[in-house]
């Protein structure tokens, strides 16, 4: 029992830290920057991980953090100088680097302890395995702060940077006008997400990761109409999602982060249709009831 | 701070400005005069925009340099309110119209402050000013176009400045919303800030405007509109368009013969 206590911390923690950064990217059109940050981050943690012999949190987090800044400027200057589609030169720059990525992992699969499976599924069931310890002391599961981590880094940055991150994703030209750097704060939010998906993607791998970025904050923008509501009902969207993504997996005895990510999906689903505003049945009833007097 | 005081509100000098080697402006030189209203028109693809965009330097320029009440744009940030075109943002986006005129109160804001309750104050008679303060907790995907348009001006009368820039705010608006800015505009004017607004509409600019910049490339015609504005300057910046421009001119005829014979 304490096992699945762990499991479903870890995969509540990372879906809070995803779902709250994940608001802003949807917001900015950028949802699938989630996608490409979480692939190319792999060749940095492949490099962190051959270079240092172990799974040490802080140099994966630097390199990954390098390689997911790369991405993004990459995509950047692809779609600036290239003249590519911002979608074509995402497409080329972070295939590209998941490739090379994949290679070092095959490279160097004896030095890592590391495996492709693992990259692309994770691997929250053994969680409460991989212990962190200090000073002799047992501090719980590692995964639980490293996700723990990413989420409080998370609201720290969002609490602070919310005024100029709010001006900058609604009106970037007026941001840029009154003085406010408006790149600067593109690129801190893409170091942020990089760290997020590393921190979570020994958890829940770099394919589930992108949902845990997507669907809390896409559900949440279908409940509310406040971005400062939006951030906390993602939060709690994702902490749903973990805890009965967890009880699905359990009685199907399936892939516990893909359970998580379909009812993560589920709950979108159910947003989609019966949010109180924007939902499909909702709108359809209240046509209903206009028609029908009385 | 008397030489800024004198210095006009907009100084453009030689300025260029191109898009992948293809001008978008050409060797424009102009200083905008203080406490008029200033309309800037010209066909579709002019720049009008773009110069705009120049003067609050939100664009690279390929040669010459902007000054703002003689500073350069970047250091005259929370001088020039700038009012960019509506469809330039997501109106689905979660917050409400109170929210978006708060934003033109960050430029005043030191880093990771949030906005007062002086703010908010200032923000609300801002939405007040231009009719709206009984929608300020409206989300703004549900306000019709010309309250949206109200709204973005209040968020630039936020900003608390002389000098306004405003890329087509009469675009697509009401006829009650097209009476609200201009009274503002007007109201502006009376209290000495310059407003200069790309604008779209040729047969209201001699009623709305001091001042009107023709525009194609270059700068056509530059001056008060009973000069600037004559059919000889139309048919200049807006070349072949003669049906137009024939339309144009037929009601500048019937609105002179009527200020004439003084029965509007």
């Amino acid at each position: 029992m304490a096992d699945a206590f762990w499991i479903i911390l870890v995969g509540a923690l990372a879906a809070s830290a995803c779902g709250v950064i994940g608001c802003f990217l949807v917001l900015r059109r950028q949802a699938m920057m989630g996608d490409a940050i979480s692939h190319g981050v792999l060749p940095g943690i492949v490099i962190a991980f051959v270079m240092t012999g172990s799974r040490n949190i802080a140099p994966m987090f630097l390199a990954a953090g390098a390689m997911g800044l790369l991405t993004a400027f990459l995509t950047d200057v692809l779609a600036r100088r290239g003249r590519l589609q911002s979608d074509a030169a995402m497409g080329v720059t972070f295939t590209w680097l998941f490739a090379v990525g994949v290679i070092l992992v095959t490279r160097y699969a004896d030095a890592v302890d590391l495996d492709v499976e693992c990259v692309l599924y994770g691997e929250i069931l053994f969680t409460p395995f991989n212990r962190f310890e200090w000073g002799g002391f047992d501090l719980g599961p590692k995964a639980v702060w490293t996700t723990g981590a990413a989420l409080a880094a998370n609201a720290v940055f969002l609490t602070l940077g919310y005024p100029k991150l709010k001006l900058c994703t609604f009106d970037p030209g007026l941001a840029a006008a009154l003085g406010v750097r408006v790149a600067l704060w593109h690129y801190l939010l893409m170091a942020f997400t990089s760290m997020t998906t590393v921190a979570c993607f020994e958890s829940v791998g770099a394919v589930l990761v992108v949902a845990m970025l997507i669907a809390p904050a896409n559900t949440a923008y279908l409940l509310t109409d406040r971005l400062s509501i939006m951030l906390a009902i993602a939060a709690v969207v994702g902490v749903i999602s973990a805890v009965s993504g967890y009880l699905l997996a359990y009685q199907l005895d399936g892939a516990i982060a893909a359970g998580m990510t379909v009812t993560s999906g589920a709950l979108f689903a159910l947003a989609a249709l019966f949010s109180p505003r924007h939902g499909v049945v909702t709108r359809a009833w209240r046509r209903v009831r206009v028609k029908t007097p009385g | 701070m008397d030489s800024s005081v004198a210095a006009p509100p907009v100084e453009v000098h030689d300025l260029t400005v191109a898009y992948h080697h293809r001008p978008a402006l050409w060797d424009i030189d102009l200083a905008f005069p203080a406490g008029k209203l200033i309309a800037i028109v010209g066909p579709n693809g002019a720049g009008k925009s773009t110069l705009i965009k120049a003067i609050m330097g939100l664009t690279p320029l390929a040669s010459g340099y902007v000054r703002i009440f003689g500073q350069p744009p970047e250091r005259a940030r929370n001088a020039a309110a700038y009012v960019p075109q509506r469809e330039s943002v997501d109106w689905d986006f979660p917050t409400n119209a109170l929210d978006v005129v708060l934003m033109g109160r960050y430029g005043q804001l030191p880093l990771f402050a949030r906005p007062r309750r002086r703010d908010r104050e200032i923000a609300m008679q801002c939405l007040e000013k231009v009719g709206m303060a009984d929608y300020a907790r409206r989300q703004i995907s549900q306000l019709s176009g010309g309250q949206q348009q109200r709204v973005f001006l209040a968020r630039a009368l936020a900003q608390q400045t002389r000098l306004y820039l405003m890329d087509e705010p009469f675009a697509g608006v009401d006829a009650a919303t097209e009476q609200a800015i201009v009274t503002l505009l007007r109201d502006l004017r009376g209290q000495g800030c310059t407003v200069i607004v790309v604008h779209h509409d040729l047969q209201s600019v001699p009623e709305y405007f001091d001042w009107a910049l023709l525009l194609n490339l270059r700068a056509v015609a530059f001056g008060p509109v009973e000069e600037a504005f004559s059919p000889e300057n139309l048919q200049n910046a807006y070349g072949g368009r003669l049906n137009l421009l024939s339309d144009v001119h037929e009601r500048l005829r019937r609105a002179e013969w009527s200020s004439r014979h003084g029965d509007g």
